[in-house]
């Protein structure tokens, strides 16, 4: 199956590619190419077997029986967190990374928040020997030191970005302005399902890989190929693309979206983009954005850097539009406790992404037959300091 | 005829579009900035509309968006300021910003209040041809307001020709691949896609713009077009300690010399 959007790069009215002329040929080049090299043989062939051999792909999709226990249901949680370099980042990277090589690009530029997709960019960059920037909020930058440095070990350059709350958004704008100036050798390396068409499209082809194995690896445990539920987080939204995407037409399954509430979304300080977003323009696309009565973008809040983002990838919010997903919240409080109860249940610390996930465990009515699949799209390692700072409160 | 269209029956060479963006430096500068562009002889003004996140400026205009926002600066606000502006300025003016304050406003909205102030021209620069052509163009076209269109050193001949189809104004042509910011000079390849666009003969004016910050470089574009768009040039004149006035006498020398 496939889940794309029409000929000028709409799902339903989300969607375009509004971007400014000096960008027009990039992203005509990319549009006019990405299908035929993605599903061409030898694309196909390398990419497969460097998510298998190099990635270490397909990721476990680990039964979770004392968080079955506790919410009374089945519970799985699939382990993205696992996968090279700690998140579901690396899947589109790799795709990326192979599409810009068979484009001729000498240069790679990125933009991060968390600095999971910088990280999973300078990864790739490093194996293929090609040039990476990457471009990252100052403030991120602070507060995720450890994959600044993992960045920097790969021989990426860091840009801090010191426009804006110097957040996720104002790296996006800063990998766009580098690409106006760079356009002939550079890639742009988008990281999630956001920005201009071809790009939601693109990840959300690379990031379906896991819905895919979700489906066999269900089968093998459970004898269905189908569960009852899929629970991902949404910044941009690429975990949770990749996670409903081969789900999407199988309407028994309710597909959960979980937004960064931040400190709650009546609080003025939340990142939850559906919830009080109104449909706008956005770094190149028509989507569900957090702004002003003017038209200006509000800067958005979450402990979360990887879902601090005031906007949310069009197919996300033409998901929602007609009903097939179901947006949920979680505060930085419910995020925090859902993170340590992971730990202390399941033994894995999980990225305090992923535990926006897992927030919306109470919040849903389960039945005890139900089949539950919780995307852990990254690793907690990076988010230490966090938890550390508030382990007294929640252990 | 449109006033664009007047301006350039009249003057075919060294015109001189300036670039500020409303609310910079301070809230209500917007009509004596205007007033004094003109005075100063300038032939056409560009007024941009601030944008928290404009994707294709350099420091210099996302600083001074940032300045106008805080300022109180929005399209209602800007729209009052320049309610009664054609009793005073003749010149054309444009209003230039990004398409999402716009959508906001709502776009007929936006074009009917242009057309009663007296704007001749918009640029919204992510705004793309094929979104404008379906969704826009006969909004625009009801209400006489020209949109503006862009084009790059790596645009298409056969794209630049489609959009010269669709503007009776002028064309943007930016000077190089970059975003907006100053420069001392052009290079040679620069020079080579000016003499390269300017022999396509098509049939609006060309007026360069991005990189023209003093007379050598505005020198340099008036060869092979009809002149050029001064932006961030415009806005550190207007941030200098001195009076506006005195700021953009000054600054008009410093470009035409």
């Amino acid at each position: 199956m496939k889940f794309t959007t029409d000929e000028h790069g709409y799902y339903g009215k989300f969607g375009g590619a509004y971007i400014p002329e000096l960008l027009y040929p990039n992203i005509k080049e990319l549009e006019d190419n990405y299908i035929r090299i993605i599903e061409s043989s030898d694309f196909q062939k390398e990419f497969i077997s460097l998510l298998k051999d190099y990635v270490g792909r397909p990721s476990p999709l680990t039964y979770a029986s004392r968080l079955s226990e506790k919410y009374n249901a089945h519970i799985y949680l699939k382990r993205e967190d696992l996968n090279h370099t700690g998140s579901h980042k690396v899947n589109n990277t790799i795709g990326q990374i192979l599409l810009a090589k068979a484009l001729g690009k000498k240069r790679i530029i990125a933009e991060t928040g968390a600095g999971q997709h910088g990280v999973a960019t300078a990864t790739v960059c490093a194996l293929m020997g090609m040039q990476c920037t990457v471009h990252m909020g100052e403030t991120d930058v602070k507060r995720q030191m450890p994959n600044v440095l993992r960045m920097k070990m790969l021989g990426a350059t860091v840009i801090p970005a010191m426009s804006g709350n110097r957040t996720l958004k104002d790296a996006g704008n800063e990998a766009f302005r580098d690409w106006i100036n760079n356009p002939t050798d550079t890639h742009y390396l988008l990281g999630s399902v956001v920005g201009p068409h071809p790009y939601p499209d693109m990840v959300a082809r690379f990031q379906a890989i896991i819905s895919e194995e979700i489906q066999w690896q269900l089968q093998e445990k459970t004898g269905k190929n189908l569960p009852d539920y899929v629970i991902a987080c949404i910044g941009g939204g690429s975990n949770a693309m990749g996670a409903f995407y081969h789900f999407i037409e199988h309407e028994s399954v309710q597909l959960i979206a979980v937004e960064a509430a931040g400190l709650g979304i009546h609080s003025g300080e939340t990142a939850a983009s559906i919830a009080k977003g109104t449909i706008g323009v956005i770094q190149g696309s028509k989507t569900m954005l957090m702004q002003t009565n003017d038209g200006q973008i509000i800067e958005p809040y979450s402990i979360s850097a990887g879902l601090d983002y005031p906007g949310i990838g069009p197919a996300h919010a033409y998901l929602h539009d007609i009903g097939r997903t179901k947006v949920l919240d979680a505060t930085d409080h419910e995020s925090l406790q859902a993170a340590f109860e992971l730990t202390r249940l399941e033994g894995i610390i999980p990225a305090i992404e992923s535990a926006h996930a897992l927030a919306a465990l109470p919040k849903i009515q389960f039945n005890a037959t139900d089949v539950v699949v919780v995307n852990i799209s990254g690793r907690g390692d990076k988010d230490m300091d966090t938890y550390i700072a508030h382990m007294d409160k929640y252990c | 005829m449109n006033r664009i269209q007047q301006l350039f029956s009249k003057k075919q060479k060294q015109i001189l579009s300036v670039y500020f963006t409303a609310g910079f430096p301070q809230l209500h500068d917007t009509v004596s900035i205007i007033e004094l562009l003109e005075k100063h002889g300038v032939d056409m003004i560009e007024i941009g509309i601030p944008f928290s996140d404009p994707l294709a400026d350099g420091n210099v205009i996302q600083h001074s968006s940032t300045v106008a926002l805080a300022n109180g600066m929005s399209l209602s606000v800007l729209f009052s300021q320049l309610e009664h502006i054609r009793k005073t300025v003749s010149i054309p003016l444009i209003l230039m910003g990004y398409i999402n304050p716009v959508l906001q406003f709502g776009v007929e909205k936006f074009c009917e209040t242009c057309q009663s102030i007296g704007i001749d021209g918009v640029i919204l620069p992510d705004l793309p041809l094929h979104e404008y052509t379906k969704e826009y163009k006969h909004i625009f076209e009801q209400y006489g307001i020209q949109n503006i269109l862009l084009i790059s050193p790596q645009t298409e001949e056969s794209r630049i020709r489609m959009i010269d189809q669709q503007t009776q104004a002028f064309i943007y042509m930016v000077s190089s691949s970059s975003t907006t910011g100053t420069k001392s000079k052009f290079n040679d390849e620069q020079i080579h896609y000016f003499k390269r666009i300017s022999s396509m003969n098509l049939q609006n004016p060309l007026l360069v713009g991005f990189g023209i910050s003093n007379t050598e470089t505005f020198a340099q574009v008036c060869e092979y077009t009809h002149g050029a768009i001064v932006g961030s040039a415009c806005i550190k004149a207007l941030e200098q300690p001195g009076t506006l006035e005195q700021n953009i006498s000054t600054f008009v020398s410093s470009i035409k010399g």
